[in-house]
């Protein structure tokens, strides 16, 4: 039942997302960029940074990366997927949720605390939750201004006004059609513990990792590239 | 050997040393070291490593006079960074360093390689970087240029630091007009490592090899820490753009986790950074400390660009190089481990026996110096230094107050002042909460910073006054470390180890060499006072730009501990109406010399500053941490810019509640006298935290209370206030409204 996290030459939220995942319970590995395999992965973190160095744009050369097959398959396995800021952006960048991200309305970059509330909880990161429960967690973005002109994005978690950086209808988190795949602007795993500021991302990560061990997979751990620290 | 040709000098080579900034003197010393005249890479590599940013000509003589030993301290000032122990078998590894001129030629570079260099400082030394600190001084934001300057350091901080991985948690940020034309850019770095994982710039044995790893080579940065960070500038300074450096911070955090790969796998004997003098620091420091010599292959060194001639790839400050020295055996492994995180690695020397650096270039020796000549073998200097006539006239020249300002409308300026005002539109740019450790972020007096794992915590402050320091030196400076030890303290932390990051005009000039002098003897008294170590530290001259010197100007970074971490600790926004507004520490003096209450609302610097302490400074530094470590206060506030006034401003605001203070004189609202502080603690603890302050005999005051939705101040027979939601708005918005 291992969480793979994902790391990208440039990603840095890897070992924060493993320890979050790790005190909520759950097994999870680090998996390098090149590891072709995610056979015993029951579910996959892309966890926020740089990846690539954010070169070209937000995540145009990650979705190349040859994790992202697996992350794929997985993905139209009916397998959880989350992304997480910068992984939200490889997602919508390698097709498995609609839209885009551009530059923050304000044109810089934004780290606070904000306010979101759930209006869709039917998705692995936000089946814990309750219509309308306004949940607070930091955003940490640039190009946190979601754009999906197709309207095909399901929104799960919409920014309280004022709306930080200009997102299309205040689209803090999307999944797709079957709420398998979601991505999130802003990090839940910045926000399990009332000592740094809030622990309103504990009920999101907690789904995840619940439908992580509910979602049945094959025999074998998760082959890593990376130690894991 | 001695096929080499002998001619006399040419006037064209004795000019070839001043265009690098050698002088005469140190010219005819390099030929007495060599006893020949120097090839033209040999030159290019004193002239770097001999220029007062690589060799503290100036400052050294006088720098033995700081406090640097401790029973904790386990590397002190002279490697990348110092580190200590803080417990639990974790070390701390930390330093400062400036990046002024280069964020005066090209702001945006010039703050992010200052800092991708301070990072790459820390993890030289087998420590993952944690956190950073920025200290910025700049000139007032009426003038567009300094706008523009302001703008692009932060972005340089934040465009580097988000994307390297290492969060930005504090600082500084601070203007006068000395700054116009030489704004002061200071990073700090902190990093923690095991103590197995501590890793020193040293070449190790004969036969291990040097190897090169990460950017190529390019030209960006030649002669950076010679032509930019040691000479005065002028109003020519854009053509000094070429040498600046261009930073990568991809390509750091490659290299970040590639070497601390290759310290836990104990692969490297040692590892030097590439910094100021590039390559021939990083070939020459590493082997002169293990009494060893290197012979090095140019033609191995990976280029940006075709023909680049030896001096310059000996010179070039391209970003993102590390050299690190490995025996023989481990060569595969640091090659494949290089692979993985897809960085370029080559071997480009092999320490030898001697004492001798020799560069070799298509085949060619261009080359062949003693190490130890290179490296602390710069001719130190002892320039004279004198009190300048005016520090008496500076001193006599005071303000007297023929009545009571209006108290509402000073506080308000000083809330608008962009210099106490708000951060948050700063430091909001800046990724500040990475790596899940940050309890107590930027916008407070100290950062707390949990080491996960451990109950243990981490405190920083960042502190400089330079107004203060130029009405007094050795005052100013001292107290800037107290008032960091009573900022840590506030948060829970008790100190352990400061680094300093001296930013002064030219030292040619008597009276800055006499300030600076000045600064060092208070950053030693306070310290011995405190028994705080320095474990390393920068000195930054030639802050001076068409003959104008900054002020002196100190940045300290004090490290503090929590051991237990197992109370809450105060924050600014934790007051609640009924509480009580306390004041603790000394009421004999009232100055306001050098207080922001004078220069915004009478436009004045004069007077001279009261002394600090030391009793008192130690008094209040273990009051404040008895209340916090106690959970007795909710807030503490150290009384600093502004004085009482803002400091219970400013917790108003950040509580959003109001407050009444009672008074008799109105220059103790406004006062920035040391050692002293404020509290927002629960009525319920009034014989508690009356009891710390008996224990200690340190002056304890109910001023006050929390709640409503104005900040008043009263006095029998008089009372005036500032609604909360003016203090508020002007506070949130003096910055961002000046940098449209």
């Amino acid at each position: 039942m291992t969480i793979a996290v994902a790391v990208f030459p440039g990603t840095n939220c890897e070992m924060d997302v493993v320890w979050v995942l790790r005190s909520l319970g759950a097994e999870a590995e680090l998996a390098w960029h090149r590891d072709v395999d995610l056979a015993g992965a029951s579910a996959v973190v892309l966890p926020g940074g740089f990846a690539h160095g954010d070169y070209l744009r937000t995540g145009a050369f990650a979705r190349f990366s040859p994790i992202m097959a697996e992350v794929e398959r997985l993905a139209t396995a009916g397998r959880p997927v989350l992304g997480i800021c910068n992984g939200f952006q490889i997602l919508t960048e390698a097709g498995l949720l609609p839209g885009a991200h551009l530059a923050n309305r304000d044109l810089a970059f934004i780290c606070r605390f904000v306010e979101v509330e759930v209006v869709d909880t039917a998705s692995v990161l936000t089946a814990g939750t309750q219509l309308g429960q306004v949940l607070r967690i930091p955003l940490n973005s640039y190009e946190g201004n979601y754009l999906d002109p197709s309207g095909r994005a399901r929104l799960v978690l919409r920014y309280l006004e004022p709306n930080p950086n200009g997102a299309q209808d205040g689209a803090a988190a999307v999944a797709n059609t079957f709420g398998n795949v979601v991505g999130i602007m802003p990090h839940p795993e910045r926000a399990t513990e009332a000592l740094l500021g809030s622990d309103d991302g504990k009920v999101l990560l907690e789904a995840f990792v619940r439908a992580a061990v509910t979602t049945p997979a094959p025999a074998g751990g998760a082959r890593s590239g990376v130690s894991v620290v | 050997m001695s096929d080499e040709k002998e001619d006399a000098p040419a006037a064209e080579e004795l000019s070839a040393h001043r265009l690098l900034g050698l002088t005469d003197e140190e010219h005819d010393h390099i030929v007495r070291i060599l006893r020949r005249e120097p090839r033209p890479a040999e030159l290019a590599m004193f002239s770097v490593m001999w220029s007062e940013h690589c060799s503290y000509k100036s400052s050294r003589r006088h720098l033995r006079r700081l406090p640097t030993a401790g029973p904790h301290v386990v590397v002190g000032p002279g490697q990348n960074a110092g580190v200590v122990e803080v417990g639990d078998g974790w070390l701390a590894a930390l330093r400062i360093e400036s990046h002024n001129h280069p964020s005066l030629v090209e702001p945006y570079q010039g703050a992010a390689t200052g800092v991708g260099g301070i990072v790459r400082d820390v993890f030289t030394m087998g420590a993952r970087p944690i956190a950073l600190w920025d200290s910025l001084r700049f000139g007032p934001l009426d003038r567009a240029r300094n706008r523009y300057l302001l703008k692009g350091v932060v972005s340089g901080v934040a465009g580097y630091g988000n994307a390297v991985g290492v969060p930005t948690v504090g600082g500084e940020l601070a203007f006068e007009d000395c700054y116009s034309g030489n704004p002061l850019v200071n990073v700090m770095c902190l990093g923690i490592l095991r103590p197995d994982q501590l890793v020193l710039a040293t070449a190790g044995r004969p036969g291990n090899v040097a190897v090169l790893l990460g950017a190529a080579t390019g030209r960006d940065g030649i002669g950076g820490a010679s032509v930019l960070a040691s000479a005065s500038f002028d109003v020519e300074t854009e053509a000094k753009r070429p040498s600046v450096q261009v930073g990568d911070p991809f390509e750091e955090k490659k290299l970040i986790e590639a070497c601390l790969e290759m310290y836990e796998q104990g692969l490297v004997a040692g590892v030097q950074d590439l910094g100021a003098a590039g390559l021939s620091c990083a070939l020459t420091e590493p082997v002169s400390r293990a009494g060893l010599g290197i012979e090095v292959n140019l033609d191995a060194v990976s280029r940006r660009e075709p023909d680049m001639s030896a001096d310059e790839l000996l010179m070039s400050e391209s970003q993102e190089r590390m050299m690190a020295f490995v025996e023989p055996a481990h060569l595969d492994e640091v090659m494949a481990v290089a692979k993985r995180w897809e960085i370029d690695a080559a071997v480009v020397g092999t320490v030898r026996e001697g004492g001798n650096v020799s560069v070799y270039s298509g085949g060619e020796l261009v080359a062949e110096v003693p190490a130890g000549a290179l490296a602390g073998g710069a001719p130190i200097l002892d320039r004279p230094y004198g009190e300048p006539g005016w520090m008496e006239d500076l001193w006599s020249h005071t303000i007297s107050f023929m009545q009571e300002p209006a108290l509402a409308n000073s506080l308000l300026a000083l809330l608008d002042d962009p210099a106490i005002a708000s951060k948050a539109a700063i430091y909001e740019q800046y990724d500040h909460m990475l790596f899940l450790n940050t309890v107590v972020g930027p916008g407070h007096d100290a950062t707390l910073l949990r080491l996960k794992g451990t109950r243990r915590a981490l405190a920083v402050s960042t502190d400089g006054n330079g107004r203060l320091c130029y009405l007094d030196p050795r005052r100013g400076a001292a107290r800037i470390v107290y008032e960091a030890a009573l900022n840590v303290a506030v948060v829970g932390a008790r100190p352990l180890a400061l680094v300093d990051n001296l930013n002064f005009g030219n030292p040619e000039k008597t009276e800055v060499m006499w300030q600076f002098v000045e600064t060092v003897e208070g950053i030693a008294e306070a310290c011995r006072a405190l028994d705080i170590p320095v474990v390393g530290g920068n000195v930054s001259f030639y802050n001076e730009t068409d003959g104008l010197d900054i002020y002196p100007t100190p940045v300290v970074g004090l490290l503090g501990i929590v051991d237990e971490l197992n109370f809450t600790p105060p924050r600014l926004d934790r007051a609640e109406a009924g509480m009580d507004v306390w004041r603790f520490g000394p009421t004999w003096a009232i100055n306001l010399a050098g207080s922001a209450f004078e220069k915004v609302t009478f436009a004045h610097v004069g007077g001279r500053p009261s002394a600090p302490d030391p009793t008192s400074a130690r008094l209040a530094i273990e009051t404040a941490r008895r209340l916090a470590a106690g959970d007795l206060a909710s807030v503490l506030h150290d009384i600093s810019e502004g004085g009482l006034a803002m400091a219970v401003a400013e917790i108003c605001i950040a509580s959003g509640v109001g407050a009444r203070l009672y008074f008799d004189d109105w220059r103790h609202l406004f006062c920035e006298d040391p050692h002293r502080f404020v509290a927002a603690a629960l009525a319920q603890n009034r014989q508690r935290v009356t009891e710390v302050a008996d224990q200690l005999g340190i002056t304890a005051e109910p001023i006050g209370s929390f709640g409503g939705g104005e900040i008043s101040f009263e006095r029998a027979g008089m009372r005036t206030s500032l609604d909360l939601a003016v203090a508020t708005e002007a506070n949130r918005r003096a910055l961002p409204r000046r940098l449209v």
